[in-house]
């Protein structure tokens, strides 16, 4: 789950990271008494949306009085952000981070993941702050330090000074530095963080050691002990559809096709969409219907499917293992009548009571297609959507 | 032959008592498993009735800590399918009571407590297979998982998959081609696991009854790339592939907690890559994952072999 940049300086904030004084804005009233009430000589202006790459696209404004605070909110609420990260779509801008200025002496970089191949987490630090750090990665991999964490231990004292001399911190800043990276992990690691992004770290001309930027990123698996970050989830973030699937348990992913796919588990799901655009169409979703679908469950997974107007057709494939064919057919058919499904539909049935289903489905008199195999269903949708 | 288990291999399933679990337990009885007993904490002296399709029932003793029941039942493995919030301490406890093998079923365990489960583990005896996979089988002889058993048939190819449903339709493609498994391993779709592809492909290579091996990746992480570099220097027998998620977007999280591509790494066509230029044949489609390994068989000469 991700969050805001306001909201996971918040979260640092009660770590004992140091971030920039700052307060959310959703109008530009607002803006303008958070500035006032900062009271600082510059005030930033930064777009909320939850995507990188804000800065290159106009989302952060340096103001140099409340004229200018109003300026820029005026102008970035309400605004279509496209950076990198939204797609060309873009996203619009709600709400506004208004920040005091700091005097940035230099930019670093401190990041924290979960490595898989040692199954450790680790902290990375790097001296080229500012750029993303997958750039750095691909250009210089020596400028990025790794430090790996003993579960049990934590990170250690020691470590973060190492990160923190490795990266050329000011001799007079390592411990403020250290320290810094020692709340952060332990941020991380109470709230269950899948990514903890400070870029830029900076060092300031008062020589401080400030987030000048956060990126928390949370498990969703570890979300029912953090009753306090789900408060934070913003749905204007996220796809209608998605969050629609979510309240049934189902796995779904809006994508930018027209063939609209379900599937029960999430490998073969990725593979129906991957096996789709081999056949040379164009899938509209990933949809894992999960193992114990039921007819209620198969229903609402065609209303979504079907609440996506690119949608022409539709390539349902299951391989029923603990999950019933004749279960899945009878939701199918159920739902395709519910719905009055007229888009084309390719059935692909495999798995325990499979004759039953097909019974089912041909006995429906509906205008199904039904398949052998996933080859053949991918290749009759996709010539049938065309 | 056949590896990590087989017909003489005794089972507990940790949460016996669960709806989940039982429906579980009773689909490895009907499969032949021999599933000696379970624990569910508080319910400890209990018996659970379980009715077979056969017609008998089976009463299975229910323990409070799996150290009884792995004293009172002489069991070698476990399988779970704790609820989530209480999984990692269940591998735990089985860990600490010096299981052989144990294979976590469930889906949705927080990564910081997979992460303290394998420092838990370092310099153990046990072997975690999971979590969130569709557990082990060797065909005709033992089942601790949710698979279908039926679709599976006696044989000399190793299955090895992060993912449940696609094992289960290369499992398909191979047996109505009549070509048998000797085990099917899903190593499970999260990042941090107990067990990765090199460590069931370094099994298989050992396993005299297994002629090939057919291995199912899916987009993120380097496990895949990993085990690649390993067949290349190690493995005597011939590895087909597949890998999921050519068409998934970077950045979104594909169902599994580890199927993501993130920072640009992880992306299907890096891992095909990697795995042609270690000499492993990629299937094109899921559909073609038993005709690739059959071509491969054929090449080998090893085909006539594995339909016996």
């Amino acid at each position: 789950m991700n969050i805001h940049e306001y909201q996971g300086k918040e979260v640092l904030r009660q770590y004992g990271v140091t971030v920039p004084r700052g307060k959310v804005a959703f109008t530009v009233n607002e803006a303008i008494e958070a500035a006032k009430e900062l009271g600082s000589a510059v005030t930033v202006v930064k777009a909320q949306i939850h995507a990188g790459g804000r800065g290159k696209a106009g989302g952060v404004k340096i103001a140099k009085n409340l004229d200018d605070v109003r300026k820029y909110a005026e102008e970035l609420l309400g605004k279509v952000l496209v950076t990198h990260q939204t797609g060309p779509e873009g996203k619009e801008v709600k709400r506004l981070l208004i920040e005091e200025g700091c005097d940035i002496k230099k930019e670093y970089y401190v990041g924290v993941v979960v490595d898989r191949t040692t199954g450790r987490v680790v902290m990375m630090a790097s001296e080229e702050g500012g750029t993303e750090i997958e750039e750095v990665a691909a250009r210089s991999p020596e400028k990025i330090i790794k430090e790996t964490v003993d579960p049990v231990a934590g990170l250690l004292p020691f470590q973060a000074r190492r990160l923190a001399y490795a990266i050329n911190i000011p001799n007079e800043l390592i411990n403020k530095a250290a320290g810094f990276m020692l709340k952060l992990y332990k941020a991380f690691e109470d709230k269950d963080c899948s990514i903890a992004e400070i870029n830029p770290l900076v060092v300031t001309g008062d020589g401080n050691v400030i987030a000048l930027d956060a990126k928390l990123n949370f498990d969703s698996n570890a979300l029912f002990r953090h009753k306090d970050i789900v408060e934070l989830r913003d749905l204007d973030e996220e796809d209608e559809k998605e969050i629609q699937a979510s309240k049934f348990d189902l796995s779904y992913i809006a994508l930018d096709g027209n063939i609209g796919c379900m599937v029960n588990g999430a490998g073969l799901a990725m593979a129906t969409m991957d096996i789709i655009k081999y056949y040379g169409g164009e899938p509209a979703n990933f949809l894992d219907v999960g193992g114990g679908a039921t007819k209620e469950k198969v229903t609402e997974a065609f209303k979504i499917i079907l609440s996506d107007a690119n949608v022409k057709g539709i390539f349902v494939n299951i391989f029923g293992g603990i999950m019933k064919c004749d279960v899945i057919a009878e939701g199918v058919v159920a739902a395709a009548r519910e719905l009055g499904l007229d888009k084309p539909l390719v059935v692909r049935l495999e798995g325990t009571n499979v004759k039953l289903g097909k019974e089912i489905l041909n006995g429906s008199g509906l205008n199904i297609v039904a398949a052998d195999s996933m080859a053949d269903g991918a290749q009759k949708i996709v010539s049938l959507v065309k | 032959m056949s590896i990590l288990i087989d017909k003489n291999t005794k089972v507990i399933t940790q949460g016996i008592t669960g709806a989940t679990g039982l429906f579980h337990a009773k689909g490895a009885l009907d499969y032949g498993t021999q599933m000696v007993g379970g624990t569910t904490p508080g319910k400890g002296g209990q018996k659970v009735d379980i009715a077979l399709e056969n017609g008998s029932t089976v009463s299975l003793p229910i323990f409070n800590t799996v150290k009884e029941a792995v004293a009172a039942t002489g069991a070698t493995a476990s399988v779970i399918y704790v609820a989530p919030p209480f999984a990692a301490d269940a591998i735990m406890e089985a860990v600490e009571a010096e299981l052989d093998l144990v294979i976590c079923i469930t889906e949705g365990i927080p990564v910081m407590d997979m992460i303290k489960v394998k420092r838990y583990m370092e310099g153990k005896k046990t072997r975690l297979i999971g979590p969130n996979c569709p557990g082990v089988i060797t065909p005709d002889e033992i089942k601790i998982g949710i698979m279908p058993g039926y679709i599976h048939k006696k044989g000399h190819v190793g299955v090895v998959s992060r993912s449940g449903t696609l094992t289960y339709e290369a499992v398909h493609q191979l047996t109505t081609n009549g070509i048998g498994q000797s085990s099917a391993v899903g190593i499970g779709g999260d990042p941090v696991k107990g067990s990765e592809f090199i460590d069931i492909l370094k099994l298989f290579n050992e396993d005299p009854d297994t002629y090939a091996v057919i291995m199912i990746g899916e987009i993120g992480g380097t496990a895949e790339e990993e085990a690649a570099e390993w067949i290349k220097a190690n493995m005597t027998k011939p590895v087909v592939g597949f890998i999921g998620g050519a068409t998934a977007p970077p950045g979104k999280r594909m169902g599994h907690a580890g199927a993501i591509i993130s920072g640009g790494k992880g992306t299907a066509a890096e891992k095909i890559a990697k795995l042609q230029e270690c000499g492993i044949k990629v299937a094109p489609t899921p559909s073609e994952m038993g005709s690739t390994l059959i071509s491969v068989l054929e090449e080998r000469g090893l085909l006539e072999k594995c339909k016996s």
